[in-house]
Formats: C-alpha cells, structure tokens, sequence
C-alpha cells in the first residue's frame, strides 16, 4: 500500500528539484520548515520525531535540501515529511506538509474491529509494521 | 545575468553584459550611501570587473579553475565594512556567484558553544542561515584563543575552513575586524590566509569627510546646522578623533543623537511658541556642551 | 435630556399616524457608534412613496415603532432605542435604493441569531408600502460577535485534527440522493473516501426514510470510513445528516455518530437557527465537527430585489458556530456570480474585511478572531476546472465533487484519485510559481498522462460548463448619496 498523507502523495514521488520548489514557496512565505520523520504512521500520530528544531531565519532553500539529504542518509527507511509553518495571526498552524522519504515497503494497515451489541462495531486501525520493536519496523523480513 | 552576449561574429558584448549585471547601480548606490573611502570603492570596483570578466570567460569556455570569493574586510568600526559587504553580497548575487545575495553578521558568539557539543550545531546553524548569501564575521579573531588550549574556538574554525573549501556555490565569508589583529590571526591560522582572495582595507575618514558624514545625517533627519554650530562640530571632531574609542561614522551618528537630545531640552526649557527653523536648528550650545570641550583626557564616550 | 426637546415638539406625539421620518426613525446626520449593528437594505418604494421615508419605516418597524403612535413610547429612553436610518442612496437606472440603517445594541438579546434575526427582518418584509426589499449585508460589531460561541473548531482546528495541510479538501455527495439501500450506500462512501477524497456527504434529504433509516446508514457509512482509513493511512469522515423532526431526535443521532467515532455530523439549514446554535454547542463539547448545507436558501437569496443575500446568512452562520457551510461555486450548476461568490468566501474565512461594493460587501467586518467557516464548494464541478476552481475560492475550502467522482466511467475510486490527482498537480504548479489559472488545461493534462484516471475525467467532462446570467450581481459601481 501507499500511506497518502501529506499534500503530494497522489503525485509520483517528488524530484529533488520539486522538493526544493516546494521549500522555496514557502520561504517565499515566511514560513520556516521542520523536518520530521517516524517508523509509525498511524494517521493519527500527532507528533512525528522532530529532526533538529524548525529552521527559522533561513534564506536558502539548499540549506535545507542539506538538513534533509542528511535525515534521508540517517533514517534511510523512514518515513520523513517536510512542514511549513504559518505563525501568523489567526493561523499558527502548518501550512503546507508533505512526505518527502517512505520505506521500500509499507505493509499498511489494518482494521481491528471489536463487535459490541447492537450491531455496533469499535474500530481501531492497527499498523502491520508497530509489531516490530523502533527502527526495525520496516526492515526486510 | 542570463544568456552570454555573444554575436554572431564571435564578439563579445562587454557593454551589454556590464548593463545587464547592474552593477554600475550597485556601485552608484555605494557611492551615494558612504562618503569618502576611495581606496574601498576602487577595491569593490576592481573585484566586480574581476567577476564579471570571469563570468564571460567561464561561458566562452575558458574556465581556469574555481575563483575564490571569500574575503576580508580590516579597518577600526565605523568605517563602512557592513554597509560595503552588504552591497558586496548583491553584486555576488547579480553575476550569480550566490543564489540569493544577503547578508548574515556573525560573532564569535554567534559560532563557538560554551559547553562541549555546542559548537558544532551552532556554527552549522549559521553556515545553513548564510546559504546563498555571504557570511560576515566580525571580529574574526575571537575565534582564535591560543592562550587556552581547549577553546571551542577551533572547532567553529576548522568547520569554516572545510566549509569555505567545500561550499563555495553555497556561500562567501568575509572576515572583518582591526586591521592589526586581523593580521595576527591571519598569521596564527594559515588556512584562512589561503583561502582569503581579497582584502579590503578601509581608512579612517579624515576630518572633512567626517564632516560630509555629518552633514548628510544632519539633512536626512531633518535637522540643520547654523553658522555657528557647523563649525563648533567640525572643532568637536577634531577633538573626538584624539580620544579613544573612536569610531568613524558611528560615533559622529551619536555625537548627533547627543546634541539632537540637548537640542530639544533647550527647546523645552524655553518654552513659548517657536518657528518651525527653530525646531531644526541645532544651536552652537547644543555642540559645545559636549564633555569632549571639557578637555579632559579620560572621556571614554562619544558624548 | 434628548426626549424633554421632543415633549415640546407637540406633533411627536400627538395621537394618530405621524410619517416614521418624523418620528425620528430617519436621521441623515447621525454617525453610527462602534457598537451599532449595522444593515443595508435594497428597497422597491411603491409608487409615490418617498424612499426616506420607507427607509425610516423600516427602522422603525424593525426597532420600536408601530402604524400608529403610542403614548407608552413616553415610558422609555424610546431615541436611544429607535433604529436610524442615516442615509438611502439611489441605484442608478432602477427604482431600487440602498437605505442603511443602524440599531443599537440594546435592541439585541446576546448570542441569539433568532433575536437579531427577528428584530431585523422579524415583520419589515411584508410592508405594503414597499414593492420589495432585501437585507443586503450587515455589520456585526466584534462586542456583539463576541457574545456568539463561533464555529465549533474552525479551519486552522479543522485541518489539524485531519492532518491536511495546503490544498483543498476534496469531498463527494453520495448519489443517487435518494433510494439506495444502507448497505450499497456504504459502498460508495468506501470506493469514493479509498479512491483519494477527504470525506463523502449526506444529501440534504438523506434523513431516516423507509428505504434507509438513519442508524443503518450511521453503522454502514462508518465501517466504510474506517475501511477506506486503513488502506490509505489518512483520516477520513462521512457527513452523517443528523437533520430530524425534533431537536431529541437530533441529538440521539449526533450521539450515535459521536460514538462511532464520526469526526463530522452534518445539519440542514432548514432545522432553524436556533437548531444550528444548540449543534454548534453541541460539536464543540463533543469534538465533532459541524457541516451545514444550506437546504432552502436559495427561496430568500436568489432574487435580487426580494429576501436576505447570502452574505447575510454566511455572517449569521458564523457566529452561530457551523465549522462548514456551502457557499457556492461559481463554475458549477448552482446560482452564483463570482464577485458575490468570492464576498461570501471572504465573510467565511478572514478575520478583518474591509467594505469591497465590487464583491458586495457594503460593510467593513472585524471578526475580533472569531475563527474562519470554511466554505464548500458543491454542484456540478469536475476536476477539469480545478485551476479556475483554486483561483477563485483558494485553498481554504471543501470542493465536492459528487457527479465528477460517482459518474466516472473506471468506478468511484477512479473518479475520486482524479480529483485527487488534479488537486494536488494544480496546488504544485502553483507552489511552483506557474501561471497555472492559464496553464491549467496543460498542468491537467500532463498529470494525465501518469494518471489514466484523470485522463479519463477530463476526456468525459472536458466539455461541461454551466454559463447561466447571474440573477444576483452586486452594483458594483458606486452610487451617489440622495
């Protein structure tokens, strides 16, 4: 399967180049970038691990290609996703947020569905790869 | 610039490439922004023409190897090395020598941790903020402690030093402070003395140019001497410039906001309705009440 | 004291009809307050009845006053409670006029839109004096708007709790409306939401019928939501019309969703305003969000000289606290002219609105932070118009594509990564700094190229518009005082 989070994930992964363009736009912005990544990509983990704080001040979007070649080179099967944030008043909230590294291999997910009575279904969405310990979720097998 | 300008002949348009990188407005804006510093001025004239002609031969396909653009800037404070490096920086972006043409100042600070592991973040920090513009450190030879052997100093110098070789596409560093402690470092620490193209050295201003620097802040902030006052400031000067901690242009701007404060007292403890004259005019007490007048020797101030 | 000058003026009160105008309902001179709601009304005076004059009767008809004088006006601080009409400009070349009147605050009940609602357009519509009239737009003062709860989460809320950041989020309304059986209905919300949509809605009419009771749909539409969650790694949502006969049962409904674990329920507008409020409460307490369709409106704010503009109703929505409303399209098969349509976005999302007469906007608008409704954008669009879709009503919206998604020839799935595709090619381009409004067809197509789902839709639909007059344009030029 194919995890579609993110803005561009319905588009063949992004070139290096069209990462930068898309960097580049929100620089434009004002809107500094993080860089996170995570081996758990349930939809509803919050809080990927930051790597490095949010790079403010930044004029350059090869400065952050190089923060990012350098987390791609570290957490080679991760995922990783690029945010740009928008501290502006009334928004203070990411603006743009795309993946930019996936695993070779992404087992996906899974519905756990508990029956309850009146035909009542409690369902949790279980990831295959969380069976295995941090960093080796995504492994060969 | 964008395509070479070469005709079919095979010539080269130099005109057109000059027009094109628009560095005759930058140079035009460095000359109307400061006052004086000729010797700079040709230096910045000389290294423009120097890109250029290197941009043009590298199309035409005579490309000699990588140019250094990393510089240094010596002179006491005061005497432009910011506002130059600034225009400098938009030059390099105009021959397209960086991708992005601004400037970040650095101090010592700004590079070198406290604590064991903190340099290095911070001084890639800085390096990943001047991408695509020109790093200016001033008072480079903060970095350089030879007195204490476990200075972190060295480290935010030998990351520079691989930085300055390895990136060049991504940025210049120009290195600044006084000219003699510059010369030490420089001594101390050959890698940068290699890796430095260009040195620019910026005069004091004389007393004239001084007093152009004067006059030019005193018309830009609305302000007017009178014939008393201008030359109680020119005497002023010739006093300042013998005391320490002088400071070129900078200390005149705060002799001005000084005499600017004094003005407006005397205005105030006046009272009654003035002229609009008078509310610019800076009178020849407002100068002269000046600690400098007091002639002693121990005035550490600009006051 | 105001009302010792007007004791002297005897014919103020002397028994029997004396003209609104008169009676202090219409003041040319009066400088409205800060605190002063605020409303433009078009008017149609019946013959040979002067316009100040029906612009102070409407003031005075939406405030304190009656046919007739009373004496018991005398009992109250009654100049302080009079609205004022304090200016009527002519439409040039109609027999229409802008009468603007303002009212005082004390005239309203706080957070209540049946109350202000009342006292504005409460009686004033049915005045035989006048051929027609129409509420405009209105001013709410931020001390007035702050009495009001707003949106249950809003937009900046909204896309972080779906974790969906920088382009429109794409939605479908399960067709065919009516008829299928809870089951088949399911299905379609799965193929649409594991195709690449965001989420899949209720019609309006979806309620509890005999051929589908609504906790049937509820257990269906979200083991389908969960379904399509899993296989794509995104959070999904099905509107689930919770619209009912009785506010109980509407809450029942909304209490089952909420335990399946429905991120949005959705309401007509035709349960009334004060049915909206008490959702709107209830979403917030319950983190549910809170989609409106406005089932209905279009009776009152079609026609351009008759009824309430959709501005209107967009102001009021907000502060009744919906965190989705549908505001048109200006491209698809509904009523909306594309200034109107992008004055209704603009009273949707932003927080300060200057007046803007070219989008309708008669009113400057401080929202004092109230957050933004983000607005849907539904009937008859297709992914082939997505470069005009994103030009006119930007990123901050829902675009619902149900035909374009439904209708296409691969299945539903196909349909909806077409749209998906479309969007995010579209946002690219534009991030990417192209002209993509004019390079739209282009963008499409290359993306179609990799994707024969879009290729598919746009070979299908490439034809499809819907260019019908506008029956509500504003004025646009500006009109001169009387």
């Amino acid at each position: 399967m194919r995890i579609t989070q993110g803005t561009f994930s319905y588009l063949p992964d992004l070139t290096d180049v069209e990462i930068k363009a898309q960097i580049q736009y929100c620089l434009d912005h004002e809107w500094p970038i993080s860089i996170e990544y995570t081996d758990d990509p349930h939809p509803r983990n919050v809080y990927w691990d930051m790597f490095g704080l949010p790079m403010f001040d930044i004029k350059d979007p090869a400065a952050i290609m190089q923060t990012l070649a350098e987390c791609k080179a570290t957490f080679p099967n991760h995922y990783i996703r690029v945010n740009g944030f928008d501290r502006s008043h009334g928004r203070a909230t990411t603006a743009l947020q795309f993946i930019v590294n996936r695993p070779a291999y992404e087992p996906g997910f899974y519905v756990d569905r508990q029956e309850v009575s009146d035909r009542q279904i409690r369902y949790t969405i279980r990831s295959y790869a969380v069976d295995r310990p941090v960093g080796h979720r995504y492994e060969e097998k | 610039m964008t395509e070479p300008n070469q005709n079919p002949s095979g010539q080269i348009d130099l005109d057109a490439a000059y027009r094109e990188s628009k560095i005759d407005l930058l140079l035009d804006e460095l000359n109307r922004d400061l006052v004086g510093l000729t010797p700079v001025k040709t230096r910045v004239r000389e290294i423009a023409a120097l890109l250029l002609i290197a941009r043009l031969r590298e199309r035409a396909g005579l490309d000699a190897g990588r140019l250094s653009l990393h510089m240094s800037f010596t002179g006491n404070p005061g005497t432009g090395k910011t506002t130059v490096a600034m225009r400098m920086a938009k030059i390099l972006h105009h021959l397209g020598y960086v991708r992005k043409g601004h400037l970040v100042v650095a101090t010592r600070d700004d590079l070198v941790g406290q604590y064991v592991g903190h340099t290095a973040p911070k001084t890639k920090e800085m390096l990943k903020k001047a991408m695509g513009g020109v790093l200016f450190i001033d008072e480079a030879y903060y970095l350089y402690r030879p007195e204490n052997e476990r200075d972190y100093g060295q480290e935010a110098i030998e990351m520079l030093l691989q930085a300055m070789e390895n990136q060049r596409d991504d940025f210049v560093v120009i290195l600044a402070g006084y000219r003699d402690r510059m010369d030490t470092f420089f001594q101390a620490n050959p890698g940068f003395h290699s890796r430095v193209a260009h040195h620019l050295d910026f005069p004091d201003y004389s007393l004239d140019e001084l007093m152009q620097i004067a006059d030019l802040m005193v018309d830009l902030q609305h302000y007017t001497f009178d014939d008393h006052s201008r030359p109680a400031f020119l005497e002023y000067l010739e006093r300042r410039v013998l005391q320490p901690h002088f400071a070129n242009a900078r200390s005149v701007r705060n002799a001005l906001d000084r005499i600017k404060l004094r003005q407006a007292n005397r205005l105030v403890r006046q009272g009654g309705s003035i002229s609009l004259a008078e509310l610019t005019r800076i009178d020849d007490a407002d100068v002269r009440a000046s600690r400098v007048f007091a002639g002693s020797s121990d005035q550490t101030s600009d006051g | 004291m105001a009302a010792a000058s007007n004791d002297a003026d005897k014919g103020r009160w002397a028994s029997g009809v004396t003209p609104y105008a008169e009676m202090g309902y219409y003041d040319a001179d009066y400088q409205p307050k800060d605190t002063d709601i605020l409303s433009a009304f078009r008017m149609v005076p019946q013959e040979g009845v002067d316009p100040i004059e029906a612009a102070a009767a409407i003031a005075g008809e939406s405030s304190t006053a009656t046919w007739t004088v009373g004496w018991t006006d005398r009992l109250t601080a009654h100049e302080h409670y009079q609205a004022k009409a304090y200016r009527v400009d002519p439409v040039p070349g109609t027999d229409q006029y802008i009468a603007y009147i303002a009212y005082d605050l004390d005239l309203f009940e706080e957070g209540s839109i049946a109350n202000l609602t009342s006292s504005i357009i409460g009686n004033v519509f049915g005045f035989k004096a006048l051929k027609s009239l129409r509420l405009e737009d209105m001013r709410i003062p931020p001390i007035y708007a702050k009495t009001f709860q707003g949106p249950a989460h809003g937009i900046v809320l909204e896309r972080e709790f779906l974790n969906k950041y920088g382009r429109p989020l794409l939605g479908a309304t399960t067709k065919p409306k009516l008829g299928l059986s809870a089951r088949n209905y399911g299905r379609v919300v799965y193929e649409a939401l594991r195709g690449g949509l965001d989420f899949v809605k209720d019609d309006e009419n979806i309620n509890s019928q005999v051929f589908m009771r609504w906790r049937d749909r509820f257990l269906y539409c979200m083991e389908a939501v969960n379904k399509a969650a899993a296989v794509t790694g995104e959070i999904k949502g099905h509107y689930l019309n919770i619209t009912a006969g009785t506010m109980e049962e509407m809450y029942e409904r909304a209490e089952f969703a909420k335990e399946l674990g429905s991120v949005i329920v959705m309401i007509d507008l035709t349960i009334g305003y004060t049915a909206i409020q008490s959702m709107a409460k209830w979403c917030r307490k319950n983190s549910v969000i809170l989609h409106l369709h406005r089932a209905g409106h279009s009776t009152y704010t079609r026609q351009k000289t008759h009824g309430v503009s959709f501005r209107v109703i967009s102001k009021w929505m907000r502060l009744a606290g919906v965190d989705h409303i549908h505001a048109g399209t200006v491209v698809g098969k509904l009523e909306g002219d594309p200034n109107s349509v992008q004055g209704f976005y603009a009273t949707l999302r932003e927080n300060k609105l200057p007046a803007n007469p070219v989008q309708g906007l008669y009113f400057e608008q401080d929202w004092a932070s109230m957050p933004g409704v983000m607005p849907v954008a539904s009937g008859g669009i297709h992914a082939g118009q997505l470069h005009q879709l994103l030009h006119l009503l930007g990123e901050d919206c829902v675009m619902q594509f149900g035909g374009g998604t439904i209708g296409h020839p691969d299945g539903i799935a196909e349909g909806a990564t077409a749209n998906r595709v479309a969007v995010e090619a579209m946002i690219q381009a534009r991030n990417e700094g192209r002209d993509y409004l004019n390079e739209g067809p282009e963008i499409l197509a290359r993306a179609a190229k990799w994707s024969p789902s879009l290729a598919h839709a746009l070979e299908i639909w490439k034809d499809i518009t819907f260019n019908f007059e506008s029956t509500d344009m504003p004025d646009v030029v500006a009109t001169p005082s009387v």
